[in-house]
């Protein structure tokens, strides 16, 4: 006899049992323990048709396959650049993989391609089982960010701050006269008038994304601040 | 072989030297999230023992020889500040706090998944603000806590609370007096509430059957102690809206 | 790297055999020897199958601590020592030490096995302190047991040597120290949900939890230590109680 014990968006901790019974399956963030299934962190429930998983609300970002992601150039090597990518693993970017032009190592040196410390937005090509990250920057959305500055919050914040069809990151972008690239990594790149003020919007986002009635006080920190 | 300054009777009236009942805990305060730069940190506390825990990770994990290649590392450290005691406590690493990081860390290893990330590391750090007895307990409860509010996937929570023997009686949560003064203090850990303990440890003489009832009470004050640990989490994160996470 | 047999000892554990075909609560051969050392004021080996492990004891004298002015000073040492093991480094002692150091200590103390008010030289300022340090051989498991075993057969070897005008003459020695129980130390290690005793060290490479548990001489419990990543479920404690009080009798026996 299966049975549902939750409801979609509910808040549930480590240890909740979600479901009983063989009907229901573990998806990320839940785990199986005989008949129950419960969960491995503090978040929110995801139901999908079978499937149980939890959006977390704090953690460290899990490096996925095609999520675009902005990291930071830390090493050259002979034929790839080390990335950090806001991760607990640093990710590579190949030379077959960082431009869609043929890079020729005997006339052009790797550094004017990515020199370290330059900061792209790249997306994640494949991650092994042993936690091996390459990224590709031959997709059309990739490109190296250049000035501006970047600030990162948790990853799990991300959609919040992107919003309702980006409808959140607009208004920060608009209101700011910025350029904004969000990363699924929780790294994000502002460039433009008011760089500040864009931050200090998304930290309030970071720090009160479970709480209601937030779009209305961005808009009114965004707009409180036009004469400063 | 009389200790200076033990109290004649620890039990007046079955009631204990602070008011308490025999089966009664002290009160509990938990504050979730209270250290902003920390990945996951929480307060726990017993009456005026006092802990501060923060968990991070998993990250990479420094020195790179001590990396593990099939799973991640975990570390749990205790300590007590110099002026969580009555006489000041020197910083930095006793014996004790050697071996109460090793039991700590042993404990949460049942719990905490670690095989889902090779090569890196989860530091869990216990800080004792105010000691009363039951110093690694409101560590630990600390602790689990903190990993949750830090993100880090686990079976469940630990809970955890010591039982004494004072005055022949046998007591739920000592508290400083009668820990100096009392014959049995026994500390133990279990995974939610199920009857797996992942921290045992008892000093003092018991018979057989005095110990199996200490274990009872205990797990049971443990069972308490995961309410509370529950209710403080969904407390924090209670304020949940329809506004809240939205998909892309 | 050493290499480690843990996947065979724990498949073997499963269906409740042991690589060298003893039985699950089966011990060893054990040896005690006493007074080993020459320069300690006592002294013990013991021998647990291939395991050897030594304790000596030195006796001072010193202040007494301020809570306790009618009693003497007890402190307990140990030392892995890298001629034991492959594994062991160099050093001051690491948490694996630390922590059998303890549990030896606590044992002792708690049992009250030594009189410590017999060893006041004068109350509130003078008392002896005995100074018991443990040191391992070879490791090929069971350290604890065999710890306590050591140390409790240094302590019935030691002997208190004179004390005149505030100074020790340790080339004189007066009476025993004041020896008057004898706590064993018995670890139940778990396997693969199988309970056993005196593990090998292979075996305890491959533990999931182990718990020491001290009786005295009356058979009641004196301390309680669990230890490993795993956990023991109340069933799994029971069983060990059990085996700790039918073999602390035994082993009290030897010595």
């Amino acid at each position: 006899m299966s049975e549902l014990l939750v409801k979609d968006r509910e808040f549930v901790t480590p240890g909740d049992v979600l479901a009983t019974g063989l009907d229901y399956l573990p998806g990320n963030g839940c785990y199986r323990e005989k008949d129950e299934i419960k969960s491995k962190l503090l978040g929110l429930v995801k139901l999908k048709e079978r499937y149980i998983s939890i959006i977390p609300l704090a953690g460290v970002y899990s490096p996925r396959q095609g999520d675009g992601i902005i990291g930071v150039i830390t090493d050259l090597q002979p034929n790839m650049w080390i990335v950090d990518i806001n991760s607990p693993y640093d990710a590579i970017l190949l030379i077959s993989e960082a431009s869609n032009d043929f890079i020729d190592t005997r006339r052009r040196d790797l550094s004017s391609y990515y020199d370290i410390g330059d900061i792209i937005y790249a997306k994640i090509l494949s991650v092994t089982k042993s936690k091996h990250i390459t990224l590709t920057m031959k997709d059309r959305k990739t490109k190296k960010l250049i000035s501006g500055k970047i600030m990162s919050i948790t990853p799990s914040k991300v959609p919040r701050l992107i919003g309702k069809m980006g409808s959140m990151i607009e208004l920060i972008k608009t209101k700011t006269n910025c350029q904004i690239v969000v990363g699924q990594n929780g790294v994000v790149w502002i460039k433009g008038e008011k760089e500040s003020l864009a931050s200090k919007a998304i930290k309030l986002i970071e720090s009160e994304a479970h709480i209601e009635g937030l779009t209305d006080k961005v808009t009114k920190l965004l707009e409180g601040d036009l004469d400063e | 072989m009389s200790k200076v300054g033990a109290p004649k009777k620890l039990i007046i009236n079955n009631k204990r030297l602070d008011g308490r009942k025999l089966d009664e805990m002290r009160e509990i305060k938990i504050d979730v999230g209270n250290l902003k730069r920390a990945q996951g940190s929480a307060v726990f506390a017993f009456g005026n023992t006092k802990a501060q825990a923060a968990a991070y990770g998993p990250k990479i994990m420094h020195p790179r020889y001590l990396q593990d290649p099939t799973r991640t590392v975990l570390r749990c450290k205790y300590s007590l500040l110099p002026f969580s005691t009555k006489e000041r406590a020197r910083p930095g690493h006793s014996r004790r706090s050697t071996e109460l990081s090793k039991v700590i860390t042993e404990a949460f290893s049942s719990v905490v998944y670690l095989s889902g990330s090779p090569k890196t590391a989860i530091d869990v750090f216990i800080e004792i603000l105010q000691a009363d007895a039951s110093t690694r307990c409101a560590g630990i409860n600390a602790a689990s806590l903190a990993l949750a509010d830090a993100g880090i996937e686990m079976r469940d929570l630990i809970s955890s609370c010591a039982v004494g023997k004072i005055d022949g009686k046998l007591v739920l949560d000592v508290f400083g007096l009668e820990d100096n003064y009392g014959e049995v203090d026994c500390a133990m850990a279990v995974i939610g509430k199920t009857d797996k303990f992942v921290l045992l440890q008892m000093d003092g003489i018991v018979t057989k059957e005095e110990f199996f009832k200490i274990l009872e009470i205990g797990r049971q004050g443990c069972y308490k102690i995961y309410d509370e640990q529950k209710r403080a989490l969904k407390e924090k994160y209670g304020i949940m809206g329809e506004e809240n996470v939205t998909e892309k | 790297m050493l290499l480690r047999n843990k996947s065979y000892v724990k498949k073997m554990a499963e269906d409740q055999i042991r690589v060298d075909g003893r039985k699950l609560d089966e011990m060893r051969e054990i040896k005690i020897e006493k007074g080993v050392i020459s320069s300690a004021e006592g002294s013990a080996k013991v021998t647990i199958g291939n395991t050897v492990v030594l304790a000596g004891i030195k006796i001072g004298i010193g202040e007494p601590f301020p809570d306790t002015p009618d009693e003497g000073i007890l402190m307990v040492g140990a030392e892995l020592s890298p001629v034991a093991s492959p594994e062991f480094e160099s050093g001051p002692p690491g948490p694996d030490a630390v922590e059998l150091a303890r549990i030896i200590d606590r044992g002792i103390r708690e049992s009250h096995c030594i009189e410590l008010d017999k060893l006041v030289i004068k109350e509130g300022e003078q008392v002896y302190m005995i100074n018991i340090d443990i040191h391992v051989l070879n490791h090929d498991g069971n350290l604890i047991d065999a710890a306590g075993l050591a140390a409790i057969a240094a302590l019935i070897d030691a002997k208190l040597p004179k004390v005149e005008d505030g100074r020790i003459i340790l080339d004189e020695k007066i009476e025993n120290v004041p020896v008057v129980d004898k706590p064993i130390p018995i670890t139940t290690v778990k396997i693969s949900n199988t309970l056993m005793l005196d593990t090998t060290a292979d075996e305890w490479d491959s533990l999931d939890a182990r718990l020491t548990i001290t009786t005295n001489n009356n058979g009641y419990i004196c301390a309680v230590q669990k230890g490993g990543e795993g956990y023991f479920t109340l069933d799994e404690i029971k069983k060990a109680v059990d085996f700790t009080i039918k073999y602390g009798k035994e082993l009290r026996k030897l010595l």
